[in-house]
């Protein structure tokens, strides 16, 4: 019963923050709710057993996905008139995306077969003890015997876009002081520093 | 009379969800309580400290030895007014202090104090308490937006900035110690080390590493640029006052006592004794954890006497260009002993 009412908790949660996340005046707002949202789905995957996703989403898109968001954002000067004006005028292109999605997601729902199988195993719904098997164990061996070469191509497209965006930003500039690490710790201690000794009231 | 008592006993509200429920909270206390009394603690301790290292004698006015000092600080904060600067934004300016402390409180949930002395022993122990000091800089990006101050929300932008670069290191820190452990539950890290030997030992360089990840990751000396008083005044938390300027204030050093934890746990043998042998095992284990735990937080008061400031460049290039690379490399080095030398658990 408990877990029932947790889940409605939150279920009920995610969507509202999900709702404010689009009605929120201030951007900022915007990107906090989405934050409860990401946090309360990580508590919807802990609920169904799956307590290695439910921290890896709060790890990495609370912990560093959203920090970046919220960082920009923070920083973006918004003029809220200004957005509003086009609203008008841009609804009918929102409304088709919004159409088109909504019915890939009716396709990809009402195609969805679940393997028997993996049924079986799902019957369990709260967290398996410690004793049992463990999901993050249960995903290595998925991952990395099974789907070693997906995985691998995944991390791949990652780099990929890491190298794109730093080359579209590195621009090199003349006239630029830099630091040099290596140069200062290898100057001779002889040639930097003297060691004086002063008589007192002399002076050097 | 006796049998409505027996029977509210052995009702099944009370047996399922009502007797749980009570030990929880009493187990939470059992925690909360200590640490509290550990913060408070660790205030004078770090004044003293630095006091003797600078040829000083610290607070000694209050109570004897100045013991009484962090009540008397306690009270005066409690007795201040808070203020709520105009310009801020009122919910999110005092959700922010909040946020810290009960961050700085919750991750204490999954830490193990000695054999089976944990309040939630789950399999993603050590996830649970990355993904818990991953969010705590929110409290503090949220504290330095809200307050419309600039010097805040510079603080706060710095603090973001640094707290997600060395979390990099210190995740694939924890990569190589899980390597050797197979498992994400803390005990069971603490029982491999109990038959195995210390990571600290086999583990040194990132041991090394990971304690300079967390001197950076608590906003600690030397990479304390969020409360740079020469340029900041005193960083994100310039707007507060009173209770909530104490709650950041409790939450930082609350999260130096997890963090010095989350290290004992996972290099230096948890509860465990140095030696196995007679009158070192007798003394129980939550002891020993607290002694290593303090023995971490003098590394931490040390290091604020002893080093200056880093630059806030030099701290970014030590984070991403000398940390991740080498951190890395090792990952994949210990991964290599790992399964070659035969030390793979299970």
């Amino acid at each position: 019963m408990i877990q029932t009412l947790v889940f409605y908790m939150f279920a009920i949660i995610t969507i509202a923050c999900g709702f404010m996340v689009i009605t929120a005046r201030n951007p900022v707002h915007s990107v906090l709710f989405l934050i409860l949202a990401f946090f309360n789905a990580a508590g919807l995957f802990l609920l169904q057993g799956a307590e290695f996703i439910s921290m890896i989403l709060v790890i990495v898109y609370v912990g560093a996905v959203a920090v970046l968001f919220l960082f920009v954002v923070m920083m973006l000067d918004v003029n809220l008139n200004e957005m509003r004006r086009g609203f008008v005028k841009y609804l009918p292109i929102g409304l088709a995306v919004g159409a088109v999605l909504l019915v890939e997601l009716f396709t990809i729902f009402t195609a969805w077969v679940v393997e028997p199988a993996v049924i079986s195993v799902n019957a369990a719904t709260a967290t398996p003890a410690a004793s049992e098997v463990h999901n993050t164990e249960a995903l290595g061996n998925l991952i990395y015997t099974h789907y070693v070469y997906l995985f691998m191509g995944s991390g791949m497209v990652l780099l990929l876009a890491m190298v794109g965006a730093i080359v579209l930003t590195l621009r090199s500039r003349d006239g630029v002081k830099k630091q040099r690490i290596m140069d200062q710790i290898a100057r001779p201690a002889s040639e930097e520093v003297e060691l004086v000794k002063v008589s007192s009231g002399g002076g050097i | 009379m006796a049998d409505f008592l027996a029977g509210l006993i052995n009702a099944v509200w009370w047996q399922d969800y009502a007797a749980p429920l009570l030990a929880i909270v009493i187990y939470c206390l059992l925690i909360t309580v200590p640490i509290l009394l550990s913060v408070a603690y660790l205030t004078l301790a770090e004044r003293k400290v630095i006091g003797w290292m600078q040829y000083r004698k610290g607070p000694n006015v209050v109570g004897p030895f100045g013991l009484l000092q962090p009540l008397a600080d306690g009270l005066k904060l409690f007795l201040k007014e808070t203020i709520i600067p105009s310009g801020s934004n009122r919910a999110l300016f005092v959700i922010a202090p909040a946020l810290t402390f009960i961050l700085a409180l919750i991750a204490w949930a999954v830490i193990p104090f000695g054999e089976g002395m944990v309040l939630a022993d789950i399999n993603v122990g050590i996830l649970y308490l990355f993904a818990i000091s991953s969010l705590g800089v929110y409290g503090i990006v949220i504290a330095g937006w809200a307050s419309n101050s600039k010097y805040a929300f510079l603080g706060a932008l710095r603090s973001a900035a640094q707290m997600v670069s060395y979390e990099v290191s210190m995740g694939l820190v924890i990569v190589t110690v899980l390597i050797f452990t197979n498992s994400l539950n803390l005990s069971d890290i603490v029982r491999y080390q109990q038959e195995n030997m210390w990571f600290v030992i086999p583990l040194l360089p990132m041991f090394v590493v990971f304690y300079i990840s967390i001197l950076a990751e608590t906003n600690r000396a030397p990479f304390d640029l969020p409360e740079a008083e020469a340029e900041l005044v005193s960083g994100y938390n310039v707007e507060y006052s009173s209770m909530t300027f104490a709650l950041f204030f409790l939450g930082e050093y609350a999260n130096m006592i997890l963090m010095s934890g989350m290290a004992t746990t996972l290099f230096l043998g948890g509860w465990l004794p140095p030696f196995d042998i007679a009158p070192l095992n007798m003394i129980p284990g939550p002891i020993w954890f607290a002694l290593k735990t303090a023995l971490m937080l003098f590394g931490f008061l040390w290091v604020r006497a002893t080093f200056p400031r880093y630059r806030y460049d030099q701290l970014m290039r030590l984070g991403w260009k000398v940390f991740l690379p080498f951190t890395l490399l090792c990952v994949f080095l210990y991964a290599g002993i790992a399964v070659y030398g035969g030390f793979l658990a299970g």
